[in-house]
């Protein structure tokens, strides 16, 4: 690890993907400059990954955040899938966010899976921006349960702060 | 591959194209012009920027004027439509003899779907077809596959087998129309199942119309729909050329893109110089293929994108047409004129339309359109208003079809050819962007060509950064975009949009069950078996291989997969 002790807990890490059969990557790439403009520490997962890809990544890479972005019309099929998955192997913590061309019916179902943002064509990366470390913030500040160190990471309600 | 012909060609030609003297400077009526009439204005009256640009960064005067032209010889590098170079268009009469082809492109769901659409636009007086394919179709993975998911039918038509290909065009004479397929990675594949149906119908395939996009060289740009690493689908697209060439002779085998590595982000010239080196890079395959320049040229087509800096668009389009022609020639030794015509197909830009106040990307549109006729394009589609919605319904995709219509029939712009030909700023302009276009070619060829240039991620990176720089000045309010950063509405109104439910998917998935179940399985093995010794013998033609598996009832997902298995799957470099 390069950062220090203080930063790694300031630092928002933030995995941007695309994980499914959608090429259309302009918005992820602005996405990755803006979060690391900004003073993130970004992942892009690359095309074409699975959403099993991502869920591991996520775990493996312990990122705050998952940028997901789909602009082919398969995120109700994908983004849950994503979420469940982290669930599964133990990412439970980690922030699910969504983009792309995503029907205003669609973002409700979205947000009751967790999954929020779902900004759409248009929305400033400002707001993008504000909207991740708002979410960031609010896991950060609450106040942490006793859970016992060592437990394996899915038995865990909440992901620990990293660098413990 | 073959050795440039010389070396140096691109910087030689950006040099001896370059304004000579001092750049912008003006000489005797401008200088007047300048000091006694513009600067005392602007003491007192201030512009509204310190700087003007276009999207290509090419900084503006307030005017332009005969002084600007200095260099250009109107004989030389303007001359009239219909002759070398070509810059004011292709034919001698343009419009005058025939309209641009209305093409719209269209497809969703299941090909039945998408059927009863090209019937509808048909009888709406639309003049060519276009297919636009879905997902798992685009990357070459069938309805069934866990891959396809979800996506079946969603961003076009779903076609898994030769059965779809088919009933996608059922009641449709292949002879009769011509048919443009947006279609890349799984080309040769969809062009054997198109050869099949045609041949079903009785149609020569002589006398078969079309394009089949195929341009894999701005998937790994742009677009980044690719299924094997650069080299293998080059050899394919090589095996297309020389089957076509013999076989289906009027057949459009590749349609060199721009449109796509505009809308990842780059600028007019980005996408003019890179379209231009794909281009080029498919002229050096064909001539290492055997064929003679003047056997394959003429077929070779382009698609650029009409967005909105209007002017810019015309002299992109204009700078395209001469570029083409000096180079087949010069560095060619192409002899047939029609090697030198850039033909193309225009789209206007997706990425320009706005989510927020959708009807006024109707308005935009018709710009855009508007800038495409004014540069000459050969056929046009018209994107609908509600398309950063969701895929157009009916009734916009017939709005965006008469938007050409009035174009085309009420405002005068198709009775004289090139009417801003000679305009001080946009002969200018056109200027600006060759020399541009000239130095890009230099440095993608330094880089080792447009395969090193994508290996190193150069060209995807210059894209990126591009439409990052784009999006900052959104953000900043540098650049205003209409109702989304400027001009707000207090609140959106709903429009109607169409609405992709996961029937597609099932009705799909039923259609490959039934194929599964009722095929003749040892010749789907053998015709498949016959396939991957065609893929692994460098010098083989895979086409016929194809065309025998389509017909053996082999799927497009098992065809792919075995040039996966031979071939191995694209990983691209880092664009960070």
């Amino acid at each position: 690890m390069k950062d220090g002790e203080a930063a790694k807990d300031t630092r928002i890490k933030v995995l941007v993907a695309k994980p499914a059969l959608d090429g259309h990557d302009r918005g992820a790439l602005i996405l990755c400059r803006a979060f690391r403009d900004a003073g993130m520490e970004v992942i892009y997962a690359g095309l074409l990954a699975t959403p099993e890809q991502v869920a591991q990544m996520a775990v493996d890479e312990d990122v705050d955040v998952v940028a997901l972005s789909l602009l082919n019309g398969s995120h109700m099929t994908v983004f849950p899938k994503v979420a469940r998955l982290l669930k599964e192997k133990g990412g439970d913590g980690v922030l699910v966010v969504g983009g792309g061309i995503i029907p205003e019916e669609d973002k409700p179902k979205l947000e009751a899976m967790g999954i929020t943002g779902n900004y759409g064509p248009g929305t400033s990366l400002k707001e993008i921006i504000e909207h991740i470390r708002g979410r960031v913030r609010k896991v950060r500040t609450k106040p942490r349960e006793a859970t016992p160190r060592g437990l394996p990471r899915s038995s865990k309600r909440r992901r620990p702060a990293r660098g413990r | 591959m073959r050795k440039p012909k010389s070396s140096g060609y691109w910087a030689s030609k950006a040099d001896e194209l370059s304004p000579r003297g001092k750049v912008g400077g003006g000489d005797g009526p401008s200088l007047v012009w300048e000091s006694k009439t513009l600067r005392p204005w602007l003491k007192s009256a201030p512009e509204r920027k310190e700087s003007f640009a276009t999207t290509s960064g090419i900084e503006l005067k307030t005017a332009y004027g005969p002084e600007d032209l200095r260099g250009i010889d109107p004989q030389r590098d303007t001359g009239y439509p219909g002759s070398y170079p070509f810059t004011r268009g292709i034919y001698p009469t343009m419009y005058r003899g025939r309209l641009w082809t209305m093409r719209m492109f269209s497809g969703f769901g299941t090909p039945a779907d998408t059927n009863r659409r090209l019937k509808y636009l048909l009888s709406k007086g639309e003049t060519g077809l276009s297919i636009a394919f879905d997902m798992p179709t685009l990357y070459g993975y069938d309805a069934d596959d866990e891959r396809a998911l979800g996506e079946v039918g969603k961003c076009g038509v779903n076609v898994s087998s030769l059965d779809d290909m088919e009933r996608l065009f059922s009641g449709i004479r292949l002879g009769d129309v011509s048919t443009s397929m947006t279609i890349n990675a799984p080309a040769a594949v969809l062009l054997a199942m198109y050869i099949c149906t045609a041949q079903m119908q009785g149609a020569p395939l002589k006398g078969l119309r079309g394009t089949s996009q195929t341009d894999i060289l701005k998937e790994y740009i742009a677009q980044k729909e690719w299924a094997f690493p650069p080299e293998a689908h080059l050899r394919l697209i090589r095996d297309m050329m020389v089957y076509c060439t013999r076989k289906v002779p009027q057949w459009n085998y590749i349609s060199i893109s721009g449109y796509h590595i505009r809308e990842a982000g780059a600028s007019a010239l980005q996408e003019l110089a890179f379209t231009l080196a794909d281009g080029f890079s498919y002229v050096d395959l064909g001539i290492s293929a055997g064929l003679p320049v003047d056997s394959f040229a003429p077929r070779l087509s382009f698609f650029f994108n009409s967005t909105m800096n209007f002017l810019e668009e015309v002299a992109k389009f204009r700078a395209a047409r001469r570029i083409w022609a000096t180079v087949l020639k010069e560095k060619y030794g192409a002899r047939d004129p029609r090697s030198m015509l850039l033909r193309f197909h225009t789209q206007t830009s997706g990425a320009s339309l706005t989510w927020q106040q959708p009807l006024n990307n109707i308005v935009r549109t018709a710009i855009e359109a508007l800038a495409a006729t004014f540069g000459g394009t050969q056929s046009l589609h018209t994107n609908s208003y509600d398309e950063a919605w969701a895929l157009p319904t009916e009734e916009s995709a017939e709005l965006a079809l008469r938007t050409q219509q009035i174009i085309a029939e009420e405002t005068g712009v198709a009775d004289v050819v090139d009417p801003l030909g000679g305009s001080y700023y946009l002969e200018w302009l056109t200027r600006q962007l060759e020399v541009g276009s000239y130095s890009y070619l230099d440095k993608i060829e330094k880089l080792g060509g447009v395969v090193g240039a994508i290996r190193s991620g150069y060209l995807q990176r210059e894209i990126a950064d591009n439409a990052y720089q784009t999006q900052k000045r959104i953000e900043e309010g540098t650049s205003v975009v209409v109702g989304v950063n400027g001009y707000k509405a207090k609140e959106g109104r709903p429009i109607k949009t169409l609405k992709i439910d996961e029937r597609a998917q099932r009705t799909q998935r039923e259609a490959l069950a039934r194929l599964r179940s009722t095929r003749d399985s040892r010749k789907v093995e053998s015709s498949l078996g016959e396939l991957r010794r065609a893929l692994q013998d460098e010098k083989s033609n895979s086409m016929p291989f194809l065309v025998r598996c389509m017909k053996s009832g082999c799927t497009l997902g098992e065809v792919m997969q075995v040039g996966r298995e031979v071939f191995g799957e694209w990983q691209e470099p880092a664009v960070l």
